[in-house]
C-alpha cells in the first residue's frame, strides 16, 4: 500500500503536464507528423493519403511558377510589412518617450491596433480603398482601383498588415526606450548634440537589444498573415497577393490538393523554424552594435 | 531671500558678484527661469501637436469606420468629400443586428474566447508549476519540447488538424473551436518566468504545513501571480476573439459562426450595404477594444516584467 502511494507521488509531477501535453499531442505533434506524411502522398478529396509519391510534391512545387510567385510575393510583402510596422511603432514610441499631459491616452491609441482583428480591419480598408466611394481616391484625387489592380493590391494588403502589427511594436520599442539610461542624453545635451544626432547616436544603438528580437517576431508574424488576404483580395488579382498561407488554404480547400498544401506547410514551417533559431541564438549572445 | 538666491548660483555669484547688484542678479535669475519655462512649454506643445497628428493617423481607419457606420446609406454614395455624417443615426446598427444574427455571433465568440482563456490559465499554470517546483525525470527535455512548439506556426498544421476534427465528426461545435487552443507554449513560459521568481522554500514550507500541490497552486501561486494571469487573459481573449482561419474552416452553420466570420457575411449580402458592414465591424471591434483598454496596464506589466525578471 505504502509503495503504491509512493509510486503515485513519484509520477504525480507528470500528472500536472497531462492536460497541456494532451492538447499538444493531439493538435500539434500528431498533425505535425501527419503533415509531413501527407506531403509525400497524393490524396483524395477527403484528404486521405492514396498514392505514395515520395518527394514528388516538393519537386512539383519547386519547379512550379505559381509557387515561386507565391514565395516572391510573400517576401515582398514581409519586407513592406516589417519595415512599415516597425517604423510606425518606433515613431510612436519616440513621441511617447518623454512624459507630457495626456500621454496615457496617446500611448493607448498607438497600441490599439493590437486589439483589432485582421478581418475587421480588412473590411474597413476595403471601404477606404473603394474606387468610387473610397476616401483615399477622393482625398488624393486619383482614380485607381487599388484592390483590383495587380500593381497595387499587394501594397494595399501590406500597408493594412503593417498598421495592424504596429501596436505591438510600439510596446516593444517603448519598453526598449525605457531601458535607456536618461543621463546619457543629458550628457550629450551638455556636449551640444542635436536632437537628430541624439536619435541616431544614442536612441537607435540603445534600442539594439530589443530591435533584433522585434525584427524576427515581426517577420514571423508577417509570414502568417491570412485573414486580410482572404477578405481583401482572395489572393488576386491573378496571383499577385497569393501569400504562402493563402496558397496553402487555396490548394487544400479549393483544389483539394492536400498533398501539395502539406508540402507547402512543411516549407513554411522550415522558414519559421530557421527564423526562430536565429532569434534564440542571437538572443543568447546579446546584440551589441 | 536675495542672498540665498545668489549663493545658490555658484558660477555667477562667486565670480562676478562685484559686477551686479543683488537686485540685478535676482532679475536675471528670474528672466532665465522664465525663458527656460517658456522653452519647456514650447517643447511640450510641439510634442503634443506631433502626438495628435500621429494618433489621428493611427486611429484614422477606426474613426472613419465609426463615421461611416453612422451615415445613412445614400450619404456615402456621393462623389464629394464626406468625412463625417451629415445626419448621423444608429439605423445601420439596428439593421446590422437584425439582418444577421449578430447577437448570436457575439455570444458564440464570448463563449469560445472565454473558455479558451480559462482553459489556458488552468493548463498553463499546472504545467508551469511542475516545471518550476517539481523535480522529475526528463524535465528539461519536456520543457524544451514545449518551447519547440513555438516554432510550429498554426497555419502549418491547420490542414491536418482540420482532417483530424472532421474525421472525429466534431465539426461545427463549440468543442472544435475551443479544443485546439486550450494550451499555449507562451502561457507556460510566461507563468514559469513568474513562478521562478519565488523561492523554493515557499513551496517547501507550504508542503511541511501539509499543503497539497493543488492547494498550493490555487491558494498561493495564483493569488501571487495576478498580474501574469491578467496579462495572459487579455492577450489570450483578444487573440481568441480575433481568430479567423480556424473558425472559417470548422464552422459551417449560421448558429456556430464567430463574430469575425459572421461579419464577413455582411460583406456579401449586397453591394449597397457598406454602411451596414461598417456598423457590424465597429460592433465587434468594441468588445476587444474595451478589454484591451481595460487590461492594457496589466498586459504591459506582465509582458515585460516577466521577461526581465526571468
Amino acid at each position: 500500500m505504502k509503495s503504491f502511494a509512493e509510486k503515485l507521488k513519484g509520477c504525480s509531477p507528470y500528472a500536472y503536464l497531462i492536460p497541456c501535453f494532451a492538447i499538444f499531442a493531439m493538435f500539434l505533434f500528431y498533425p505535425f507528423v501527419k503533415t509531413i506524411y501527407l506531403s509525400m502522398f497524393l490524396t483524395d478529396k477527403l484528404g486521405r493519403a492514396k498514392i505514395f509519391v515520395g518527394a514528388q510534391n516538393y519537386i512539383d512545387l519547386l519547379t512550379s511558377e505559381s509557387f515561386y510567385n507565391s514565395i516572391i510575393v510573400t517576401l515582398i510583402f514581409v519586407v513592406i510589412v516589417v519595415f512599415g510596422s516597425m517604423l510606425l511603432g518606433l515613431i510612436a514610441a519616440v513621441l511617447c518617450s518623454k512624459t507630457f499631459p495626456g500621454i496615457r491616452a496617446f500611448s493607448t491609441s498607438y497600441a490599439l491596433p493590437m486589439a483589432i482583428a485582421s478581418s475587421g480591419a480588412a473590411m474597413i480598408f476595403k471601404v477606404i480603398l473603394n474606387p468610387t466611394i473610397g476616401l483615399f481616391n477622393k482625398v488624393t484625387g486619383l482614380d485607381i482601383n487599388w484592390i483590383s489592380d495587380p500593381r497595387y493590391a499587394l501594397i494595399c494588403v501590406a500597408v493594412l498588415t503593417a498598421w495592424l502589427n504596429s501596436g505591438i511594436n510600439f510596446l516593444y520599442f517603448s519598453a526598449g526606450l525605457g531601458n535607456i539610461d536618461e543621463s546619457i542624453y543629458e550628457r550629450a545635451s551638455v556636449d551640444g548634440a542635436s536632437g537628430i544626432q541624439k536619435f541616431f547616436r544614442l536612441t537607435l544603438p540603445g534600442l539594439s537589444p530589443i530591435m533584433f528580437y522585434t525584427l524576427v517576431v515581426n517577420i514571423i508574424q508577417a509570414f502568417q498573415s491570412f485573414g486580410q488576404v482572404k477578405i481583401l483580395t482572395q489572393g488576386g488579382p491573378g496571383e499577385s497577393t497569393n501569400l504562402i498561407v493563402y496558397s496553402i488554404y487555396r490548394d487544400a480547400f479549393f483544389n483539394y490538393k492536400f498533398g501539395s498544401a502539406a508540402a507547402q506547410s512543411v516549407i513554411l514551417f522550415l522558414i519559421i523554424m530557421a527564423l526562430t533559431l536565429v532569434m534564440f541564438k542571437v538572443e543568447k549572445k546579446g546584440v551589441k552594435y | 531671500m536675495d542672498t540665498t538666491a545668489t549663493l545658490k548660483n555658484p558660477t555667477g555669484a562667486t565670480l562676478r558678484r562685484a559686477d551686479y547688484t543683488q537686485e540685478e542678479l535676482a532679475a536675471l535669475h528670474r528672466r532665465m527661469g522664465l525663458a527656460a519655462l517658456r522653452r519647456r512649454r514650447i517643447r511640450t506643445g510641439v510634442l503634443i501637436v506631433l502626438n495628435v497628428i500621429m494618433a489621428l493617423f493611427i486611429l484614422f481607419p477606426l474613426l472613419y469606420a465609426v463615421s461611416v457606420s453612422l451615415m445613412p446609406g445614400e450619404e456615402l454614395f456621393t462623389m464629394e468629400m464626406n468625412l463625417l455624417p451629415k445626419h448621423p443615426d444608429f439605423g445601420n446598427y439596428i439593421r446590422a443586428w437584425t439582418q444577421v444574427p449578430l447577437l448570436r455571433f457575439v455570444l458564440n465568440s464570448f463563449i469560445v474566447a472565454g473558455c479558451i482563456t480559462l482553459g489556458q490559465i488552468i493548463t498553463c499554470s499546472l504545467a508551469a508549476f511542475a516545471f518550476s517546483f517539481l523535480n522529475f525525470k526528463g524535465k528539461n527535455l519536456l520543457f524544451m519540447l514545449v518551447m519547440a512548439t513555438m516554432m510550429v506556426p498554426g497555419e502549418a498544421t491547420i490542414i491536418s488538424n482540420y482532417l483530424t476534427v472532421s474525421s472525429l465528426g466534431i465539426l461545427d461545435t463549440y468543442l472544435v473551436l475551443i479544443l485546439p487552443s486550450l494550451t499555449s507554449a507562451m502561457g507556460i513560459f510566461l507563468f514559469r518566468q513568474f513562478y521562478m521568481t519565488f523561492p523554493m522554500s515557499l513551496y517547501e514550507s507550504a508542503k511541511l504545513d501539509g499543503c497539497g500541490n493543488l492547494r498550493f497552486i490555487v491558494s498561493i501561486l495564483l493569488p501571487l501571480t495576478k498580474s501574469a494571469i491578467g496579462a495572459m487573459s487579455v492577450y489570450t481573449f483578444i487573440n481568441a476573439w480575433n481568430m479567423y482561419m480556424w473558425p472559417l474552416l470548422v464552422t459551417g452553420s449560421q448558429e456556430m459562426r464567430t463574430v469575425q466570420i459572421g461579419i464577413s457575411m455582411l460583406d456579401n449580402t449586397d453591394a449597397q450595404s457598406v454602411t451596414l458592414m461598417m456598423a457590424g465591424v465597429v460592433s465587434v471591434i468594441i468588445p476587444s477594444m474595451v478589454i484591451f483598454i481595460a487590461g492594457q496596464k496589466q498586459l504591459i506589466k506582465g509582458m515585460f516584467s516577466g521577461a526581465v525578471k526571468g
